[in-house]
C-alpha cells in the first residue's frame, strides 16, 4: 500500500487517450469492449469540471488480481458538480475461486449470498453501461484496473485498459513526507494516513461505514470532490491528474 | 433504493423533518439526492439564482444570510436550507456559504414539491419559520444543548468491534488493544444476521481477569456480560444517560431491533457534553449510609445552578432533577431494605407529581406512595412498610426533600395499601368524581413506579388511561380544577395586574403559571387517553389526537418551555446569591426581554383555559391565587 508513486511522475500522464481508445477500438474482438472504446475517451486537456466520472470500487477476496477474486462492485456516477444517488449500483458477484474466511470477515459477505449472485460475465453489460465514456475514479489504483483486467482476459479473452484518477495517489502527491523520519517520531510526528477513511477525515468528510462497494465508491467520489476544492481548481486539466 | 445506501437513510432519519416521515418516502428522497461537497468559505447558493435544491447538510456547518448580507442563521449537521426559495418564487432568497468544509445531500425541487404536497409534517416543518415570536426566542438556547434532540446515533463513530462469542480471554483482550476500545461486543455468527450474545469491557477484564488471575485461555464467554442493557437507535442521547445511570453500566450498545448499529460509552456522552448531573448520581448510587446520602445531597444546589449555567433546558433539567430524586429514593429503599431485610411481599415504590412527571426542580416537598402484593396482609405484614416508609420518608427530609404538607406520603397508611384498593381508589375518582375529593388527588394523575415491582405502578397508569377518556365527568371537574389558578393578565414594570385589575408587587411562577399548564396538559393527556407524564411528552401525545391544533400545541410547548426556564433561572439565582430558592418574582427582576416573552406565554395560558372551560365544559371556574 506504500505507493511511492507521484501524480507528477507517473507513466501514464502522458498517455494519448484518446489515439489509444481509437486504435484499441479497431483491434478488439468483444463487442463490449469496441463499445468501450468507441464511446471515447476525452481530450487531456480538458478541464476536470467537464469530465464525466464514475467512481469505481471493488471488493476482493484477496489482492493479487491472478489468485484473488472480484466479489461486490460498486458504481457510482458523478460530475464535480454532484453525485446523483439514483444512479449509484452494487451488484454482488461469485467469485470464481473460493472465498477466503480472512475476506469474509472484511467484507460480511457470506458464502450464501455469493452462491446466488451472477457471475461477473453477466452483468458486464450493465456495468459498461455505466464505464461507457467516462473515466473512473479509484481509492488506491492497483485492485480495480487490474482485477477488471484480468477477469475480462478469463471472460472475454483479452483484457482492458483505460485511464483512472486514483484519490490515494493525490492524497500521497499531497503528502510527499508522510512518514517521519526517526528524529521526527522522536518528536512525536505521527505519519500521515492515506487510508480512504483517514484521508476523509482530513476534508471534513463524514464517517462511513467501510467495506462496502458501493460506500467505498461513494465515499472515493466525495472525496475527489474535496480534493479538487482544496487543491486543484475546476479548469485544471484531466491529463495533470489521471493515471 | 439500493440497501447499500441505507446509512444515508439512517443519517436523515434521525433528524426533523425526515425522523417521521414513513420509511418508503424517506427511502424515495435518498434515491433522489444528489451530494455535493463545498470547502469552507466557498458559496452555496448565491442571491437571484434559480432555486432547484433543497439543501440538507450532512456535515460541516453553513451560514445562511439575509439579503443584505447580515447573517440570518447558522446551521449544522443534519439542518436543512434552500426551502424559502423553493416555496416562494423559485429565486434564492438567502445566500448561504459553506462556513467550514460542508457535504450537503441535495434534494430536488420535484422531490421537495412531492414531499411538500404529501407528507403534512415536512409541510408544517419548512413553512413554519419566524412565526412565533416566542419560538425564535427559544431556538437559540436549544441550540446550545442538544442531549435532548440529539439522538444516540450521532455517537457511534466508528464500525462496531466485536468478535464470536467463541473467542478466548486472550484474543478478545488482543482485539481491545489493537482496536482501542473499552468494550467488545460478543456475536454468535450462527445466526444471519449474527446475534448479539454479550458484551465484555475493560472494567471487566481489570476486575475480574486480572484480579482472579484467570489463564488466557478462559473462553470469554465466562467473564462477559450476558444479561444485555441495550438501548435503540431512535433513543435520544439524554435517554441513553439516563438508561446508563439507572443500571450503573458505562457501555450501551445501539440496536436497530436486533441488529446492532454500534457501541456507546458513557465517555462518549461526557465528551459531547460535560454533564455534572451524571457524577451526582451515579455517586448517590454508591453510598452506603444516610450519612453519605445527606452529604452528597449538598451538591444537589450547585449541580441545578451549573446545568442552568450549561443551557440546559426546563426539560433537561426537569428530567435530571427528578434522576437525582429517583436515584436518593432508591438508594434508600435499598439501605432500608438491607436494614430491615427483604420485603415479605413485593412492593412497588411509586413517585408521584414533579416528579412522577420528570419536572422536578431544586425547591420541591416529597410526594410517593406505596403499591403492595394483593397477598399483602397488614397485621402481618404493614409493620415492615411502615418501617420502610418512614426510614425513606425521613431520609428524603434529612436529604433536603421536605415532608408533604398534605400527608400524601407512603408513611400515611391511605397511601400504603395492595394494588386492588389502589384500583379502587383510581375507579372512584375515575367513575364516581366528587369535586373536593378529586382536588385533593390531582397528583396520583402523575405517576411512576420507581423501585420493586413498577409494573404494578404500570397497571394504574393502564387503568387510567382505559377509564379516563370515558368519564366525561371526571374530564369535566379535572378541568374545573384546572381552572382554579389563572395566570396574571399582564405586568408592568413595577407591577403584576390581576384580571381583577388588582396591582401586586410579586407573583408566584409556580402557582401561576407552569403549575396551570401542567394541569391543563393533563387533563388534555387523560381526554386522549395517553399514558405518558411529562408534559412534553403528553403534549406529543395529545398532537396524535385532533384534540388541540398543531399551532395550539406548538405555543402550550413554547409558553411551558418559557415560564420553566425563567423559573428555572430565578431560583438559580437566587442560589447563587446565597439566597433560598422559591418561586415569588417582582417584575423588576426580569429583563425586558423575559417581560414580553412572559406576557405572550401568559396569554397562551390564558387562551388554553379558555378552550378548556368550553371544551370541556368546565363553567364554574373559581379564581384562587
Amino acid at each position: 500500500m506504500r505507493s511511492k508513486t507521484s501524480i507528477g511522475k507517473a507513466r501514464h500522464q502522458n498517455t494519448d487517450w484518446p489515439a489509444q481508445y481509437r486504435a484499441l477500438a479497431a483491434h478488439t474482438r468483444s463487442p463490449q469492449l469496441r463499445a468501450f472504446y468507441q464511446a471515447g475517451c476525452v481530450a487531456p486537456d480538458t478541464a476536470m469540471a467537464e469530465v464525466p466520472l464514475v467512481a469505481l470500487d471493488f471488493e476482493t477476496t484477496g489482492l493479487d488480481p491472478n489468485r484473488h477474486s472480484i466479489v461486490s462492485i460498486g458504481v457510482v456516477p458523478f460530475t464535480l458538480q454532484g453525485i446523483p444517488l439514483a444512479q449509484a449500483w452494487h451488484q454482488l458477484v461469485r467469485p470464481l475461486l473460493p472465498l477466503s474466511r480472512d475476506s469474509v470477515a472484511v467484507h460480511g459477505i457470506t458464502h450464501s449470498d455469493l452462491d446466488q449472485a451472477p457471475d461477473l460475465a453477466e452483468v458486464l453489460d450493465t456495468l459498461f453501461g455505466y464505464l461507457n465514456g467516462r473515466i473512473p475514479v479509484v481509492h488506491y489504483r492497483a485492485i480495480e484496473r487490474p482485477f477488471l483486467n484480468v477477469a475480462l482476459q478469463w471472460r472475454l479473452g483479452e483484457g482492458i485498459r483505460f485511464p483512472v484518477l486514483d484519490t490515494m495517489a493525490i492524497e500521497a502527491h499531497l503528502h510527499p513526507n508522510r512518514h517521519p523520519s526517526r528524529w521526527q517520531r522522536l518528536l512525536g510526528r505521527q505519519p500521515v494516513s492515506i487510508r480512504l477513511a483517514d484521508s476523509r477525515g482530513r476534508y471534513g468528510l463524514p464517517h462511513y461505514p467501510s467495506h462496502n462497494a458501493l460506500t467505498d465508491a461513494l465515499a472515493t467520489a466525495e472525496l475527489l470532490q474535496a480534493q479538487i476544492q482544496h487543491h486543484f481548481r475546476p479548469d485544471t486539466p484531466i491529463r495533470d491528474l489521471w493515471l | 433504493m439500493q440497501a447499500e445506501l441505507i446509512d444515508i437513510r439512517n443519517h436523515m432519519a434521525q433528524y426533523p423533518p425526515f425522523d417521521e416521515m414513513p420509511e418508503a418516502l424517506l427511502e424515495q428522497v435518498v434515491q433522489s439526492i444528489e451530494v455535493q461537497y463545498f470547502r469552507a468559505g466557498s458559496a452555496i447558493l448565491d442571491f437571484g439564482q434559480d432555486s432547484r435544491w433543497l439543501y440538507y447538510i450532512r456535515s460541516g456547518a453553513v451560514e445562511v444570510f439575509r439579503r443584505s448580507g447580515e447573517l440570518y442563521n447558522r446551521l449544522g449537521e443534519g439542518e436543512i436550507f434552500g426551502q424559502i426559495g423553493l416555496l416562494m418564487n423559485k429565486r434564492v432568497r438567502f445566500p448561504a456559504r459553506a462556513l467550514e468544509d460542508t457535504l450537503v445531500y441535495r434534494i430536488p425541487d420535484a422531490t421537495f414539491q412531492y414531499l411538500f404536497e404529501h407528507d403534512e409534517n415536512f409541510a408544517d416543518f419548512v413553512e413554519i419559520e419566524d412565526r412565533s415570536r416566542l419560538r425564535s426566542a427559544l431556538s437559540r438556547r436549544e441550540k446550545a444543548n442538544d442531549l435532548m434532540t440529539a439522538r444516540v446515533t450521532r455517537l457511534i463513530a466508528r464500525p462496531t468491534v466485536w468478535a464470536p462469542w467463541t473467542v478466548r480471554l486472550q484474543e478478545a483482550a488482543r482485539i481491545m488493544t489493537e482496536q482501542g476500545v473499552s468494550a467488545l461486543l460478543l456475536m454468535d455468527e450462527s445466526t444471519i444476521p449474527p446475534r448479539l450474545k454479550g458484551i465484555v469491557t475493560d472494567r471487566d477484564l481489570r476486575t475480574r481477569a486480572v484480579t482472579e488471575a484467570l489463564p488466557s485461555e478462559t473462553p470469554i464467554s465466562d467473564i462477559m456480560t450476558s444479561d444485555l442493557i441495550t438501548i435503540r437507535s431512535s433513543a435520544y442521547i439524554f435517554e441513553a444517560m439516563l438508561t446508563m445511570l439507572h443500571n450503573n453500566v458505562h457501555h450501551l450498545p445501539v440496536m436497530d431491533g436486533d441488529e446492532v448499529r454500534g457501541v456507546i460509552a458513557l465517555s462518549d456522552i461526557v465528551k459531547y457534553e460535560s454533564q455534572s448531573s451524571l457524577y451526582l448520581v451515579s455517586n448517590i448510587h454508591r453510598q452506603k449510609d444516610l450519612k453519605g446520602l445527606k452529604r452528597i445531597s449538598q451538591e444537589v444546589p450547585d449541580t441545578f445552578v451549573r446545568m442552568v449555567n450549561e443551557d440546559a433546558n426546563s426539560h433537561m433539567i426537569g428530567s435530571a432533577m427528578a434522576g437525582i430524586g429517583r436515584s436518593f429514593t432508591q438508594r434508600l429503599l435499598e439501605l432500608g431494605e438491607e436494614m430491615l431485610g427483604p420485603p415479605p411481599v413485593p412492593y412497588c415504590f411509586m413517585a408521584l407529581g414533579s416528579m412522577a412527571r420528570d419536572e422536578q426542580l431544586v425547591v420541591t416537598d416529597q410526594d410517593n406512595a406505596m403499591i403492595l402484593d394483593d397477598r399483602f396482609v397488614a397485621e402481618q405484614h404493614d409493620a415492615y412498610f411502615l418501617a420502610l416508609a418512614r426510614f425513606v420518608s425521613d431520609g428524603l427530609a434529612e436529604c433536603g426533600y421536605t415532608y408533604c404538607t398534605g400527608d400524601i406520603m407512603a408513611t400515611n397508611p391511605k397511601w400504603r395499601q395492595p394494588l386492588r384498593v389502589w384500583q379502587q381508589y383510581f375507579t372512584d375518582w375515575i367513575e364516581h368524581p366528587k369535586a373536593e375529593a378529586l382536588l385533593n388527588s390531582n397528583i396520583f394523575f402523575d405517576l411512576d413506579g420507581i423501585h420493586g415491582q413498577t409494573e404494578f405502578a404500570e397497571t394504574l397508569k393502564t387503568l387510567i388511561a382505559e377509564k379516563a377518556s370515558h368519564s366525561q365527568r371526571f374530564l369535566t371537574l379535572l378541568a374545573r380544577n384546572a381552572l382554579n389558578r389563572t395566570p396574571p393578565l399582564g405586568f408592568f414594570r413595577t407591577f403584576v395586574l390581576e384580571e381583577d385589575g388588582q396591582h401586586r408587587k410579586t407573583f408566584n411562577l409556580k402557582r401561576r403559571g407552569t403549575a396551570p399548564l401542567s394541569d391543563l396538559i393533563r387533563v388534555h393527556a387523560l381526554a386522549c387517553g395517553s399514558r405518558a407524564q411529562n408534559s412534553f411528552e403528553r403534549l406529543r401525545d395529545i398532537g396524535k389526537t385532533k384534540l388541540l391544533l398543531e399551532d395550539d400545541l406548538g405555543n402550550l410547548r413554547d409558553a411551558l418551555e418559557f415560564i420553566s426556564i425563567v423559573r428555572i433561572r430565578h431560583q438559580a439565582l437566587a442560589i447563587e446569591a446565597g439566597r433560598k430558592p422559591d418561586n415569588n418574582v417582582q417584575p423588576e427582576d426580569l429583563s425586558p426581554f423575559e417581560r414580553s416573552h412572559l406576557k405572550d406565554a401568559f396569554q397562551v395560558v390564558s387562551n388554553a383555559q379558555k378552550f378548556l372551560r368550553f371544551r370541556y365544559n368546565a363553567q364554574v371556574g373559581r379564581n384562587a391565587q
